[in-house]
């Protein structure tokens, strides 16, 4: 039975992102109305049922996530939703929030119910601006309408929703400093414990949800958690967007099932490797986890399945590379990034990311050193596990996992002085400032 | 952001981030109808959490006059609440504020590896020819800055170029010139947009 897309089905169509079209053909705010008739520890069991775990990269179950809110507390509790989408190969809750924000505000309205909370903070990243206009108008309409504000639809909770623009900081996506980015301070993350689900925002209980998680809420409410399960493998359900660039005819993003491969997700719905040159490699959760190879792919793409096949779905950023990609050049590129990235708050993560640039950069140069290999292993491994949040881990991923599967393309690049790849394939490549 | 400054890894002008302090600037106070805005977004926060709105406080004295100065900031603490350093340590840290003036439109280059694999280093260097400067630099007469930023969200859509706050999506190296000149002629209205809300 082909998969019938429910998060974007329509984001094609014109209008799609109106509070009109949304009630027309997507049951709108049918899933808040049936929420508000039920407990909020029911709503958080019918998550927990469903077994819908965060979209934003861990994979922890959204359920359980908030069912560690406190409770019995004289605080007032907060959600925040991570919109602060800026991992590197992923866009997948840009198509969401502009061409279905109402499936989002709907989401939140239910979440804060569910938790308590009176208060849902949606955290841009700032380079959004044109979705963040769409988003505030909707919410604008969705308050006229009266699924927000003061006693929404007449159950007596009230519900604020109020858009928070970032300014251009990838660390603000971890969920502990996203919340000092939106106390108004740096983007760096606390020493948990106390996780945010006890002291978070204002030091208050708080739940940090992904965009596409919450989408995935009114869905959950409204057709149950058992429909919810079985769109996928056990433990996986639900849909699941995948976001597909890199060299490949048509990159999008696609909805699938947990069950599809990701080989049918690069060659059936991606239409396959541009200009049909060879697959060399292939990073299936954003640029923070090990690659995959050709031999590899034949697996679900579930968090589960993908974790055992040595990689992690993470945000399901699945970046594809066909066979003109240099290894230490893709290294080089990704450190760049963690390098420009990193909050600076730990020195393993501050130090040794721009320690390992300069030594990629330096291999990538063609003036690498027999033992640059060596220390850029010892480096790595000194920032792996070291640092307060998962950025340090991530930083050293690109390293670890090309040298792994690729050590003889970096023990070229220092015995040759260059970049072994065939010339005209490296004109074709985008070249990196300072290389070759 | 760079921590060190004076270490010789990559060309001096790569950094974007500058130790010396910004300029004092004109004597700064908000518009009445941006200090109008920023009283409603504060409203947004718990009264005792003033500091949340800063961010917000920043993007509004920075499209007030362009960039940030020490007049503006010493003024976004005023209304805030905070000190000064509080504030420049917020200033300092997120990229899309500048302390130094900036051209007309801010050309932000994403470099990162899915805008990469499909070109976005010729595209940069096709500006950088264009308009004869090199990245992190403005033009003689102000009209660009050229800037090359990390991952923007729109990897399907790649090279993409940010224009101030509106995007360029799949701009191909052989039409940097023409999307100067048409930026030139037309402004943001020429930018192709994104994609995904082009009916409105």
């Amino acid at each position: 039975m082909p998969y019938e897309p429910v998060l974007t089905r329509h984001v094609n169509e014109p209008q799609s992102y109106t509070l009109d079209f949304y009630l027309k053909h997507q049951r709108g705010y049918e899933g808040l109305r049936k929420a508000l008739t039920l407990q909020p520890h029911d709503i958080i069991e019918q998550v927990k049922a469903s077994g819908l775990r965060g979209r934003g990269g861990a994979g922890f179950p959204t359920g359980l996530k908030w069912q560690f809110v406190l409770k019995d507390t004289p605080k007032p509790k907060y959600l925040c939703c991570n919109a602060d989408e800026s991992e590197p190969g992923t866009f997948k809750d840009h198509v969401l929030m502009e061409r279905n924000p109402h499936l989002l505000i709907e989401g939140c309205a239910i979440a804060c119910y569910a938790i308590g909370a009176k208060v849902a903070y949606i955290y841009i990243r700032g380079e959004f601006y044109h979705v963040q206009q769409v988003l505030e108008a909707e919410i604008e309409k969705a308050y006229t309408a009266g699924y927000l504000g003061k006693n929404i639809l007449g159950s007596g909770s009230d519900c604020d929703v109020y858009v928070h623009r970032g300014a251009g900081a990838y660390e603000a996506g971890e969920e502990t400093a996203l919340i000092e980015s939106l106390e108004g301070k740096r983007a760096q993350p606390r020493i948990k414990p106390p996780f945010p689900a006890v002291a978070g925002l204002y030091h208050c209980p708080t739940a940090v949800n992904n965009v596409e998680t919450l989408c995935n809420v009114p869905l959950i409410v409204l057709n149950g958690p058992e429909w919810f399960a079985s769109l996928g493998p056990e433990k996986n359900g639900g849909p699941k967007l995948f976001c597909i660039s890199g060299h490949v005819k048509t990159p999008g993003v696609y909805e699938a099932s947990m069950h599809t491969t990701l080989r049918q997700l690069i060659f059936d719905h991606a239409g396959g490797m541009m200009d049909d040159r060879p697959l060399k490699a292939v990073i299936p959760g954003g640029s923070s986890v090990p690659l995959l190879l050709p031999d590899q792919l034949d697996v679900p793409s579930s968090f589960d399945s993908i974790q055992k096949a040595g990689s992690l779905l993470g945000s399901a950023g699945i970046i594809v590379m066909n066979d003109t990609v240099c290894m230490v050049w893709l290294a080089m590129n990704l450190l760049h990034f963690y390098r420009h990235e990193s909050c600076g708050k730990c020195t393993p993560c501050r130090e040794g990311t721009d320690w390992l640039f300069k030594l990629l950069r330096r291999i990538e140069s063609g003036e690498g050193r027999p033992k640059d290999l060596d220390l850029l292993f010892g480096v790595s491994s000194n920032i792996v596990g070291k640092t307060l949040c998962a950025f340090g881990d991530a930083a050293a991923t690109p390293v670890l996992s090309t040298m792994k599967v690729f050590r003889a393309e970096y023990e070229a690049h220092v015995r040759e002085g260059r970049c072994t790849l065939p010339a005209e394939w490296r004109a074709r490549q985008p070249v990196f400032a300072g290389a070759h | 952001m760079s921590f060190h400054p004076r270490m010789d890894y990559a060309p001096a002008k790569f950094h974007q981030s500058a130790r010396a302090l910004p300029e004092e600037g004109e004597p700064f106070a908000y518009t009445p109808e941006n200090q109008a805005k920023f009283d409603a977004c504060v409203k947004r926060y718990p009264p005792d959490q003033r500091k949340s709105a800063i961010l917000y406080a920043l993007y509004l004295a920075q499209g007030q006059q362009g960039s940030l100065t020490r007049a503006a900031m010493d003024h976004v603490a005023t209304q805030i609440g905070c000190t000064a350093a509080e504030v420049e340590d917020v200033v300092s840290y997120y990229t899309m504020f500048f302390t130094k003036p900036v051209g007309k439109y801010v050309l932000y280059v994403c470099r990162t590896l899915s805008c990469a694999l499909v070109g976005a280093e010729r595209v940069t260097e096709e500006l950088e020819a264009a308009l004869g400067i090199q990245r992190g630099e403005t033009d003689p007469d102000g009209t660009f800055t050229l800037v090359e930023v990390e991952c923007l969200g729109a990897c399907d859509r790649a090279p993409v170029v940010m224009v101030n706050d509106g995007w360029q999506e799949r701009l191909s190296p052989d039409r940097v010139r023409q999307f100067l000149d048409d930026l030139r002629a037309r402004g943001e209205a020429s930018l192709s947009g994104c994609h995904l809300c082009k009916e409105r």
